[in-house]
């Protein structure tokens, strides 16, 4: 048996966050630009006009140097899953393995396939072929990003799966219930229009940056309106799919949402916290001290976004502890004592199951499986001490997600300046804008990383909602090797990232060849 | 009698495409794949040999005993959860 520590947990999922969050630093510009750069080249393909070649040219060549640093990152995390989450692996079976499957198969093989004709095939083949080659490369690329995320939305909703005690897998009975969950399909057009509102922010600030140098003055303005078009119309979408989020997140993981507004006792028509400072020395969910500094709340709008209803109530972190509230289907939601009963009943029963099959007691293994089952939902609470182990870290998931907010309506108002002076062919003029524009490139990575924080952070301390704790998850390695590997990742990262900037950052002062 | 000489079409060709295209290419895309060749054989001839091993196929020898190790893991881990 090995011995498990808080130290062995800690470091396995800080590995796991860092290259999650390295993985995320190319992955949005892929998806942004390249709809951009297909777009730029359908305007090319329509008008003729050999600018838009030209533009969509330069652009493709930045696509391509972040695609080819940033391409198999992914794969980085896949090794994870088998060397530091190998109880986890092999728990969620099929669950996960479906999905990577599919978008390593499907997915990556049109976007390979089509990105070498979108390079190689400029001269070779006809304007359409051409076109319709980049299009197929950026649906790849999209495609991807679906099936990682329902991977992704089942640890946050685990749906369509039956537990085999058999194997210690859950398998998939449901793909559709997996593959169409709500989650996922929420997530995939909130994670995929952050991309693109990403790579607007990129295209506008780096044209901003060509006028900034009085430099391909017309190819920056052509750019510049068309990215502040582009990601005025995806941040007004990602505030939709974002509330589509919190009603999901109130839906599934109330104790997320919780957490995210600093929330501890639940309340009818409950308000939203706009800006807030939260007292660090609140350490406890029961202790009495309050949460908040200091708040601007806007009224009912919480209950709105969660349930749909100005008066709805929203049970905070203490109700959620303490049970006994009214859930939606008018069930009473139980108290975390109560889902730890259930879970240790259900891992009482797992362990009696084994040794029922063992010795050849098959009444009794039928029972025992019937227990399992029937307790199955919360089977992650027995691993749980107190109510204190279900409560994720409240200020990082509190922060992450109001400022991921507040920087998402700042790029509305930004975007819809800077296209008003596009429009009214000021922005050559606007330096000051233009500053902003430029170093507000930063801001649209800073925001795509917050909200994997909200996500991930948030489901703490799950790896599967109720089901599967991290510490029941990770594998029984040294402390020593997960360091090793994290600081030899660490490494790799930062040099791939130097390499895209630099290369990058050469390739932008060169310019388009216009 | 004029003889109008015309050009057959030029049928695509994958091979020729990426003959065409790698021999041609550039210094930022011989740069970029020198990259991504490196990536690739320090993530699968280093990382993923010596320091990501699959943990449950260095304990256990088929489906079976890893199904059993894993049990005995998910039962154990309530007794020692840090």
């Amino acid at each position: 048996m090995e011995i498990l520590n808080a130290s062995l947990v800690n470091w396995s999922r800080a590995q796991f966050a860092m290259t999650a969050a390295y993985h995320w630093l190319f992955v949005p510009l892929t998806l942004g630009l390249g709809v951009m750069m297909a777009i730029m080249e359908t305007n090319y393909v329509r008008t003729g006009d050999e600018k838009w070649r030209k533009t969509a040219k330069f652009w493709q060549t930045i696509f391509g140097i972040n695609f080819a640093i940033g391409v198999a990152t992914g794969i980085i995390l896949e090794f994870q899953f088998g060397t530091n989450w190998s109880n986890y692996s092999w728990f969620v079976g099929d669950i996960f393995g479906a999905p990577l499957a599919i978008e390593a198969i499907v997915a990556f093989f049109l976007e390979a396939t089509f990105i070498s004709i979108m390079f190689f095939g400029w001269n070779r083949v006809s304007k359409k072929a051409h076109l319709t080659a980049t299009w197929l490369t950026i649906l790849g690329a999209t495609l991807s990003a679906y099936w990682i995320l329902v991977a992704n939305a089942w640890m946050q909703y685990p749906v369509g799966m039956n537990f085999n005690p058999d194997t210690v897998r859950n398998e998939m009975t449901d793909f559709w219930a997996v593959a169409l969950s709500p989650v996922a399909v929420n997530k995939f057009f909130h994670a995929v229009l952050s991309g693109w509102g990403l790579g607007a922010s990129f295209v506008v600030g780096v044209g901003s940056w060509y006028l900034l140098k009085k430099r391909h003055v017309d190819f920056a303005l052509k750019s510049i309106k068309m990215g502040a078009a582009f990601g005025f119309i995806s941040f007004i979408l990602l505030a939709v799919t974002g509330d589509g989020s919190a009603y999901q997140v109130a839906q599934k993981q109330p104790m997320k949402l919780a957490s995210m507004e600093g929330l501890y006792k639940g309340k009818t028509g409950a308000g939203m916290v706009a800006f807030g400072i939260l007292n660090p020395n609140k350490q406890a969910y029961n202790d009495s001290i309050d949460p908040y500094y200091f708040k601007i709340e806007l009224p009912k709008l919480l209950s709105l976004l969660g349930y749909r209803d100005i008066n709805a109530f929203v049970p905070g972190i203490n109700d959620i502890v303490d049970g006994g509230y009214t859930l939606p289907d008018g069930e009473k939601a139980l108290s975390f004592d109560e889902k730890k009963e259930h879970g240790q009943l259900a891992i009482q029963a797992l362990a009696n199951y084994r040794k029922a099959k063992q010795e050849g007691r098959d009444a009794d293994a039928a029972e025992y499986k019937n227990t399992l089952q029937e307790n199955y939902a919360y089977f992650g609470y027995g691993y749980l001490k107190t109510g204190q182990d279900s409560i994720p870290h409240v200020p990082l998931t509190f922060y992450s997600f109001h400022l991921m907010v507040i920087i998402g309506f700042y790029f509305i108002l930004m975007f819809a300046i800077v296209w008003y002076f596009g429009h009214k062919k000021k922005m050559e003029s606007a330096k000051w804008l233009q500053y902003i524009a430029l170093w507000s490139i930063p801001l649209a990575y800073l925001a795509g990383q917050l909200g994997w924080i909200v996500a991930e952070v948030g489901r703490q301390p799950w790896t599967i909602q109720d089901v599967l704790p991290v510490q029941a998850a990770v594998s029984g390695l040294s402390t020593g090797n997960v360091i090793t590997t994290f600081i030899l990742f660490a490494t790799l990262f930062t040099l791939l990232l130097v390499a895209e900037v630099t290369i990058m950052v050469k390739q932008i002062k060169k310019g388009p060849e216009i | 009698m004029d003889t109008k000489l015309t050009q057959p079409a030029k049928k695509f060709n994958w091979f020729s495409l990426f003959w065409e295209g790698v021999t041609h290419m550039s210094i930022l895309g011989k740069t970029l794949w020198i990259v991504v060749i490196i990536k690739l054989m320090v993530m699968f001839g280093i990382l993923k040999p010596f320091f990501f091993p699959d943990f449950l196929n260095s304990k256990c020898q088929n489906d079976k005993d890893k199904a059993a190790y894993v049990i005995e893991q998910l039962i154990d881990r309530t007794n020692h959860t840090p």
